[in-house]
């Protein structure tokens, strides 16, 4: 390794020297390199191995469109992959990692494979990998692919390595509205966005490098722009757009994807560190994609060596990054826009040892060590090398340039079409996309500096909504030969193809492309899928013209009819984490509590999420196990009192003259017939005749109602009645409230429930005559104001007490202070099992109906119409052969059933068993001493006493069908 | 993300809506429609590629229904306009 820095010049700090790491390697940079540009310095050539033949690579480009130098920056927790060595800015302590090659990229067991060429040709993996290979037997009754190729394959083919534990740093989104946002700060981007902050529009210009100028960073000679080097120019105008009031000027900013309506997201990587990543969400009215071009390589056997670059990353590793790459050099171009990096060459004192001449190819190179050795030249005759005339040239570097592709990735991204332009060499942008779109600069084809300039201009007049003004005198130092054309036939007229490489990315060679032709997978995106061109994560920046070159060759059509592949966001990759901002940890989602929360926290209770609820499931006592604590709380409704946190339920507030209609219309039963002081259990269906939603329907006066609905569809639920209010029924005089969070609920259930209530309500009567089951009161409570229903989810007296939602906890405090046991939600299930009663979401899922579910005394006969009546009649839901609610018990009684369970007559069938439906609902019952079930089962309603199994993950146990209600089969227990 | 004018509230994020399906589906009268009229409004949807016209809710904003119309080709929002008024015309082909 030796070091290749030169001793003046580039935008480097040599004041600011900074030690880094690649691998377990030691190595120091400037200031202003990059990891791309640190690691060349220092004389690494070999960066790292090609994904499928492992074959050794260096950097192609020192820009985004890199395919080779994709590493591992940070490790453990910090650690990020799939970053581009030439988009990572180099930082003190930077730890830099290879994503292939073991033990190292140098010495890379692996490579052995790129011996083996044939094999691994296009649809290798399909061809060898699906078919039937070796016996299931032998891999463990798995295929070929899933037991014995693909374990081996992506150890050695892996594509960077996930942090290995929860990411320690902060990010954060920001949203900003914007007249004109400008991707690319180069200098078309730079004259858009100063011609639209001078007509007045508010600007967001957007830029991935750490300093604005874009190419003429690289450039060996500066053009002049208004008597003033373009690189001083440029500066100069970012600091004036960013000066504009309400403009905003990002750099370390890279666009990764442009959505509807103008809206660009781009993932900043801030200098300060404060913050890892920043993602902008820009909305604007018009945007100016100034992204430039991209260069690509020629194509000929051995390009993908070390040593072989872009010329004008050359050109830019001489200028930016004062790094002299090597000392003899091969420059091998379609064209003669060369001059900048002979210029750079000159100034570094690197020898041009030969020049490929436009009717010569590269038929080889040699190279030892991974360093290059020699390059073979041939004259073409007659459409292939003439390998007599064959000459051997000495050299250790080569800059190759098959011309420019602007970067249209944005545009395609919108559904933008291209066009390809024979005299240019590359694909246009052509319509199609969304409105509002300019692109500017090179990436519009423009890629001179005066060209450029002049185009930015009259875009960022187009955006502002002005006219263009005076456009500033510029002199090019030199360009690509606009006019001359760029054969791109010179591009890959290479012979032995077969480690000619079109994507390195991916490791896609010409002889890949021609056989997936042959093959008949001539439609771009047929050869993409199959040969893997254009699939990583590059995207394909440097192969897209070329496969598209060699597509269109081997099947005779021309390069424009053949196209390119679509392409969706990112540009790049993206943290995760900067994705997900600040959304994470305990900021994922809201968390709702009730008042009780910080009492059952102390209770020991353990959570259950509901929606967004967190409610006490079970309350373990030390050395408790949740089925001795549910057992324990179930015992405790049974034979004295419990508490249960009922806040979460539901609540609407229902008024207006026409509420008892409206409520007629929403349930089955009648709800016009309850009287003021009542209540009455409801059940909603949709417009199918399909159970949507159940509770407790309370009238408080003639135009007033209050009604529950389970505590996970709240939202839904009114969402749905103010559909019906605002949508079929705007004539009904309804106004509907939610006030779940107004009203904090505890349910005091079981014998001794009367007791405590009645200390909590002195004055209160709370006889049977007073408050019979279904009735509610208002009282004065200890706490407060109360209302206080009479409900049962237990099967035993219950009192549901509803209080404001901030004297919850004191009224929790109260009932258990009086003896009331807290149980959770899984007592609650177990409670209600016993009695038979259904939970919306698990007796029901969208496809059972009331009668399914044994309720149809709940439907009302009476009523002309309520949503479901109409549903309910349909043919299907009369037929037999529904499946209905039944319950079941295990034959033998300790066996608790898994919910889901299928349900089958007869474990020993051949397959396929028919299946009788599922279990919906089991757990142990303490009361009844064994385990109970309900389940859904065809025709169960006349199945009551058959024997049928239950089958769960390979296991069968016999059951007996019978009624769903197992305790208190008369209900005499709940009417006290 | 869309920009969806809410007509009572203006332009808001598409976070804050829910949609709603089909716009002006005709509910027919429960008591007389036959299996197949029920059939078609519960299940049938003309699933329009390119100008339709829809349903969206303010869930967070105003919390009112409303109509809009939107290409469903190229995802470009048109007009809003509150329930119960009639169709108004598509907006000029534009955008492809």
């Amino acid at each position: 390794m030796k070091n290749r820095r030169l001793s003046s010049g580039g935008r480097i700090d040599r004041s600011r020297p900074l030690s880094f790491k690649f691998g377990r390697r030691a190595y120091s940079g400037f200031a202003g390199d990059t990891v791309a540009s640190a690691l060349l310095a220092n004389g690494v050539d070999v960066i790292g191995r090609s994904f499928k033949r492992h074959r050794p690579r260096g950097l192609l480009s020192l820009g985004i469109e890199e395919p080779n130098a994709v590493l591992n920056i940070g490790r453990g927790r910090n650690g990020q992959p799939n970053r581009i060595a030439s988009e990572v800015p180099l930082t003190s302590g930077l730890e830099a990692w290879p994503t292939r090659g073991w033990p190292s990229p140098q010495f890379d067991l692996a490579a052995i494979l790129g011996t083996w060429p044939a094999p691994l040709a296009a649809g290798f993996y399909y061809k060898t990998f699906m078919g039937p290979g070796l016996p299931r037997a032998l891999l463990g009754g798995r295929d070929a692919w899933n037991g014995l190729w693909e374990p081996v394959l992506r150890r050695m083919a892996g594509q960077g390595t996930a942090p290995d534990g929860i990411d320690p740093d902060a990010y954060e989104h920001m949203n900003i509205y914007v007249d004109v946002t400008v991707v690319g700060a180069g200098l078309a981007g730079l004259a858009a966005a100063d011609t639209a902050a001078r007509g007045g529009a508010s600007v967001a210009i957007v830029e991935r490098d750490t300093i604005p100028g874009g190419r003429t960073l690289s450039a060996a000679r500066q053009p002049m722009i208004d008597g003033r080097p373009a690189d001083a120019w440029a500066s100069d105008t970012f600091a004036a757009v960013a000066s504009n009031p309400g403009a905003y000027a990002l750099l370390r900013t890279t666009a990764f994807g442009l959505y509807d309506q103008g809206y660009l997201a781009a993932v900043e990587v801030p200098a300060d560190g404060k913050t890892a990543g920043r993602i902008w969400h820009i909305r604007a009215r018009k945007i100016v994609l100034a992204t430039g071009a991209m260069e690509r390589p020629m194509v000929f056997p051995g390009n993908d060596r070390p040593g072989v670059m872009l010329a004008g990353a050359m050109e830019s590793a001489i200028t930016r990054y004062a790094v002299k790459p090597g000392d003899r050099a091969v420059i091998f171009a379609n064209h003669r826009g060369t001059d900048g990096l002979e210029a750079a060459f000159a100034d570094a004192d690197i020898h041009v040892a030969a020049r490929v001449a436009i009717d010569e190819t590269v038929t080889g190179v040699q190279a030892s060590r991974g360093r290059l050795l020699s390059v073979d030249i041939a004259p073409v005759r007659g459409g292939a090398p003439d390998m007599a005339q064959r000459r051997r040239v000495s050299a250790d570097i080569m800059a190759t340039s098959g011309g420019w592709t602007p970067a249209l990735q944005l545009h395609v991204m919108t559904s933008g079409r291209q066009r390809w332009d024979e005299t240019l060499g590359c694909f246009l942008a052509d319509g199609g996309g969304q409105d509002g779109i300019l692109i500017a600069g090179a990436a519009a084809g423009n890629f001179t500096a005066s060209s450029a300039l002049a185009d930015g201009n009259a875009r960022g007049a187009d955006a502002a909504g002005v006219e263009v003004g005076s456009i500033l005198p510029v002199q090019d130092f030199a360009g690509p030969p606009e006019g001359q054309g760029i054969p791109i036939a010179a591009m890959t007229n290479g012979n032995a193809r077969k480690r000619a490489f079109v994507d390195m990315q991916h490791d896609v060679t010409v002889a890949d492309l021609e056989l997936a032709a042959r093959e008949g997978f001539t439609a771009i995106e047929h050869a993409k899928r199959y040969t893997t061109a254009g699939m990583a994560t590059d995207q394909g920046r440097t192969a897209q013209v070329a496969t598209a070159a060699v597509v269109a060759a081997a099947t005779g059509r021309a390069i424009g009819d053949v196209g390119v592949s679509g392409l969706r966001p990112p540009v790049t990759p993206v943290p995760f984490g900067a994705l997900g901002g600040r959304r994470v940890g305990p900021l994922f989602d809201l968390v709702r509590k009730t008042p009780t929360h910080a009492r059952q926290e102390a209770l020991g209770a353990v959570f259950e999420d509901v929606g967004q609820w967190k409610r006490a499931r079970y309350y373990p006592r030390p050395s408790e196990s949740m089925q001795n604590a549910v057992a324990r709380e179930c015992a405790a409704v049974r034979t004295s009192a419990g508490a249960l946190d009922v806040s979460t339920l539901g609540k609407i507030d229902v008024q207006g003259p026409d509420a008892a209609e409206f409520m007629n219309r929403i349930y089955t039963n009648r709800m016009d017939t309850l009287k003021p002081g009542r209540c009455r259990y409801g059940l909603m269906l949709k417009d199918d005749g399909m159970v949507f939603d159940d509770g407790v329907v309370a009238r408080i006066t003639a135009d007033h109602y209050q009604l529950t609905t389970t505590s996970g569809n709240a939202a839904a639920v009114m969402d749905w009645l103010e559909d019906w209010l605002q949508t079929e029924w705007p004539h009904l005089r309804v106004r509907l409230t939610s006030v779940t969070e107004q009203w904090a609920g505890v349910a005091v259930a079981g014998l001794d429930a009367r007791r405590i209530v009645s200390q909590l309500a002195p004055e209160a009567d709370l006889s049977n005559e007073a408050l019979p089951h279904l009735a509610w009161i208002d009282a004065e409570v200890s706490t407060g104001q109360a209302r206080i229903y009479r409900v049962s989810f237990s099967g035993e007296m219950g009192f549901e007490i509803n209080v404001p939602w901030r004297q919850g906890q004191a009224l929790w405090d109260f009932v258990t202070a009086a003896g009331a046991v807290p149980y959770g939600t899984e007592a609650m299930h177990v409670l209600r099992a016993e009695k038979g009663f259904i939970v919306v979401g698990h007796e029901t899922d969208g496809t059972v109906t009331p009668h399914d579910l044994g309720m149809g005394w709940i439907v009302s006969a009476k009523k002309a119409d309520f949503i479901g009546k109409r549903g309910l009649a349909r043919p299907a839901l009369i037929a037999k052969g529904r499946k209905q609610l039944v319950g079941l018990e295990p034959e033998d009684a300790s066996v608790v059933l898994d919910e889901g369970a299928q349900i089958i007559a007869d474990p020993n069938a051949p397959p396929p068993t028919p299946m009788l439906g599922h279990v919906t609902s089991s757990y142990w019952s303490e009361a009844m001493g064994r385990g109970i079930a309900m389940a859904l089962v065809k025709d169960g309603a006349e199945r009551h006493g058959e024997r049928l199994w239950a089958w769960s993950l390979g296991q069968a146990h016999p059951v007996l069908v019978r009624d769903p209600v197992f305790y208190d089969v008369k209900g005499k227990r709940m009417h006290g | 993300m869309l920009l969806i004018p809410c007509p009572y509230c203006g332009d808001r994020p598409e976070t804050e809506f829910s949609f709603g399906g089909e716009a002006h589906l005709k509910r027919p009268d429960p008591g007389t429609a036959d299996d197949a009229a029920w059939a078609e409004l519960l299940f049938l949807r003309e699933n329009t590629k390119g100008w339709a016209r829809e349903r969206w809710r303010h869930g967070a904003g105003c919390g009112r229904w409303f109509n809009l119309t939107r290409n469903t080709a190229t995802n470009i929002v048109g007009d809003s306009y509150p329930m119960g008024a009639s169709k108004p015309a598509f907006p000029e082909a534009s955008g492809s």
